[in-house]
């Protein structure tokens, strides 16, 4: 048994998308690969899930969104991951995503959007490779 | 169904076919898979005879259309005598867009609306709330108070139409809009049709587009089912709703299940509030979805059919025939479409449009083959509603009544739906009915359980999904140009909203949403004063804050 740390992510909804299907298929595959999993429930501000992100220590975000308010709710989360000292912190984001979008996305520091089709076994293999070593 | 000494001689040559035949063919062709299930788990034989159907009734289980139990259809000639209602859900922008996207459907040949509202209309919030930044019109069409419902409904006579509105918490509030509209167009109340979905329940564990805690939102569904057995008696105050828990990922026995469990608690709701069951039963309607399994999904259909005839009859010992209807609108599955090759999703529909019409649907709506990349454009639209009217007109399966009816398997499956269905209810009533259920986690835990499941078996390939993990492909082809909602809908929105404050009486306003409170707190029915409170133009709101002050809000039990 390995006391290596868990990988510790937080799969998050902002906004008022409250499709969650997707997010919590990945929530258990991610806790099923071996990491601790945070999951903040629906309808969650930018704040909020920094602030979530912050008390839980975590390695990764997750963002799912499919209301079509990414490029509102996507930027202002990772302003906030800035101000918080906290732009280490993997951030990847699923839902539906225009492919147009994810350009900028990646630009304001979003790993990689994952869309729909994506397997589950991708998105581990993703977090395992990306993820920030901790001393 | 077949005489004993017949069935026998069936029997025998079935088990010689075994013993020689299959497996002679077998050992040089084996067969692609150890089992195939239905999408839900049901064991499927490879072949169905009467020996799977012996102990079925023609009189009992199936009868004759417009007769107990219905399984065969509502009404003596259905589609003989009138099409379903092709009723596309669409919603965008602001209440202009999608005035025109209404007008251009019924160009095309849709004949029935159907609103798609956006999130925060959803969510009881006016376009300037914080939570609404970035989602206005997103989703759906922005409607923040009657000023926006007159625009919608601009040119369009609500004595000629007949209305959807996919709406949950605000429900009581865009229904006293859409009777302010009919009031200002001069059509009598009694005319007015549509529905309202106001289906709170499933909320709670399957769309999860709650504002207030349980209590109250089923008390708010009851205000509109007694209201419209009052007022509105063309409208349909409800429609308890499988779509929304099968697209969740519950399969299609737990859609099923939990959708009839879901109505039996708004019955006994309805009947708690003093009203007789014949009063509002007739009106109660339902909604599915239509997912791949195509014979699994003909048989839910007539399975819902004969259970809740029985259940209405049985347990509520309704008397009226129309009482024991299940009317149900049906809706093209959404999550069964891919992002990959969305062309694809064309023939997908398709298949689930022809199930939903061999099941008897009175009303359909079909996706459009780029909705896992956008909200519908126009060209995708049109095909989806010329789906419809291609299976209408050119098919020919309308021209006879349930004509899968005897086919060995379907009929089988429909009884294996019957008996799992029922399984769950009883389970269900033996937890103490819904609310108790939805408290402790149930139906969220099947719903994750099962929607996990399906995601391990496409990973795992178990489950094929063609061009995403099969027949794949390194380009791909989108034909239509996808739609996109400018971000200035919410400038445009906002500056509407505050024009509507300054134009309006806010003396008048005060003075309804205080009487609002009051009634609230006496626990009268809200109804007429909600109508009062939109009249005067109370924003969404400014009107569910009131209630969110009497009646608190909801918080979510996470179950993953």
């Amino acid at each position: 048994m390995s006391s290596e740390r868990k990988i510790r992510v937080v799969v998050a909804k902002p906004g008022l998308n409250s499709h969650d299907r997707g997010a919590k298929v990945v929530a258990r595959a991610l806790r099923d690969a071996g990491m601790e999993v945070i999951y903040t429930g629906l309808r969650q501000t930018p704040e909020q899930i920094v602030e979530t992100a912050l008390q839980e220590d975590v390695d990764v975000i997750a963002l799912s969104i499919l209301s079509g308010a990414h490029m509102t709710l996507l930027p202002r989360t990772m302003e906030l991951l800035k101000q918080k000292r906290l732009a280490d912190i993997l951030v990847f984001a699923g839902g539906i995503i225009p492919a147009e979008d994810v350009p900028a996305l990646k630009k304001i520091g979003i790993a990689e959007v994952f869309g729909p089709g994506t397997p589950t076994d991708t998105l581990v293999k993703f977090v395992k490779e990306n993820v920030r070593k901790r001393k | 169904m077949f005489d004993e000494r017949r069935l026998n001689e069936i029997v025998k040559e079935r088990k010689r076919w075994e013993k020689t035949t299959v497996p002679r063919w077998i050992s040089r062709h084996p067969e692609r898979k150890g089992e195939f299930p239905t999408s839900s788990g049901i064991p499927v034989k490879r072949l169905y005879t009467p020996e799977d159907v012996k102990d079925h009734d023609y009189l009992r289980d199936l009868g004759f259309p417009g007769k107990f139990p219905f399984t065969r259809g509502l009404h003596a000639t259905m589609y003989r005598g009138r099409l379903w209602t092709m009723r596309q859900f669409a919603g965008f922008g602001t209440a202009e867009q999608t005035n025109a996207r209404f007008k251009y459907l019924l160009k095309e040949g849709e004949t029935g609306l159907s609103i798609a509202f956006d999130y925060p209309t959803i969510m009881g919030c006016d376009s300037d709330h914080p939570m609404a930044r970035g989602e206005v019109g997103q989703c759906g069409v922005a409607v923040s108070s009657l000023r926006d419902m007159e625009i919608l409904f601009d040119g369009i006579p609500l004595d000629r139409v007949t209305t959807s509105m996919t709406i949950n918490g605000p429900a009581a509030m865009l229904l006293a809009m859409y009777v302010a509209i009919g009031d200002k167009q001069g059509v009598p109340r009694e005319r007015l049709g549509g529905t309202t979905q106001n289906d709170m329940f499933k909320e709670f564990f399957a769309q999860k587009l709650c504002i207030f805690p349980p209590k109250p939102s089923v008390k708010l569904v009851t205000d509109i089912i007694e209201y419209c057995a009052r007022h509105l008696p063309k409208w349909n105050p409800i429609s308890i709703s499988g779509y929304h828990i099968r697209e969740a990922g519950s399969n299609a026995v737990q859609e099923l299940a939990f959708t009839l469990a879901d109505g039996i608690a708004y019955v006994e709701s309805a009947l708690e509030r003093g009203l007789k069951v014949d009063d509002f039963a007739p009106r109660l309607s339902f909604f599915f979805a239509s997912h791949n399994d195509f014979f699994e999904e003909v048989a839910k259909f007539r399975a819902a059919r004969r259970l809740w005839a029985k259940i209405m009859k049985e347990r509520f010992k309704a008397k009226s025939l129309r009482s024991l209807w299940m009317r149900m609108h049906v809706q093209t599955s959404g999550c069964t479409l891919t992002a990959q090759q969305p062309v694809n999703n064309i023939i997908r529909i398709a298949l689930q449009s022809l199930a939903a019409v061999l099941g008897g649907t009175q009303s359909l709506h079909t996706n459009s083959f780029d909705e896992a990349l956008a909200l519908p454009s126009e060209e995708a639209v049109r095909v989806a509603l010329r789906t419809q009217q291609i299976i209408a007109h050119e098919s020919g399966v309308v021209d006879t009544v349930d004509p899968l009816a005897g086919s060995y398997y379907v009929e089988a499956l429909t009884k294996e739906m019957e008996e799992r269905v029922m399984e769950y209810i009883d389970k269900i009533d033996a937890m103490g009915g819904v609310i108790t259920a939805i408290e402790k986690g149930f139906f969220q835990r099947e719903i994750a359980d099962s929607a996990y499941k399906c995601q391990r078996e496409i990973d795992q390939k178990e489950r094929v999904l063609v061009g995403v993990n099969e027949y794949t492909v390194e380009e791909d082809w989108v034909p239509v140009e996808l739609l996109r909602v400018h971000p200035k809908v919410e400038d445009e929105q906002l500056a509407r909203l505050q024009r509507v404050k300054r134009e309006r009486s806010n003396g008048r306003v005060r003075k309804v949403l205080d009487e609002l409170h009051d009634a609230a707190e006496r626990d009268e029915n809200l109804m007429p004063t909600i109508i009062e409170a939109v009249k005067v133009y109370a924003t969404l709101g400014e009107i569910c804050d009131v209630l969110r002050g009497v009646f608190g809000e909801y918080r979510e039990l996470i179950v993953i």
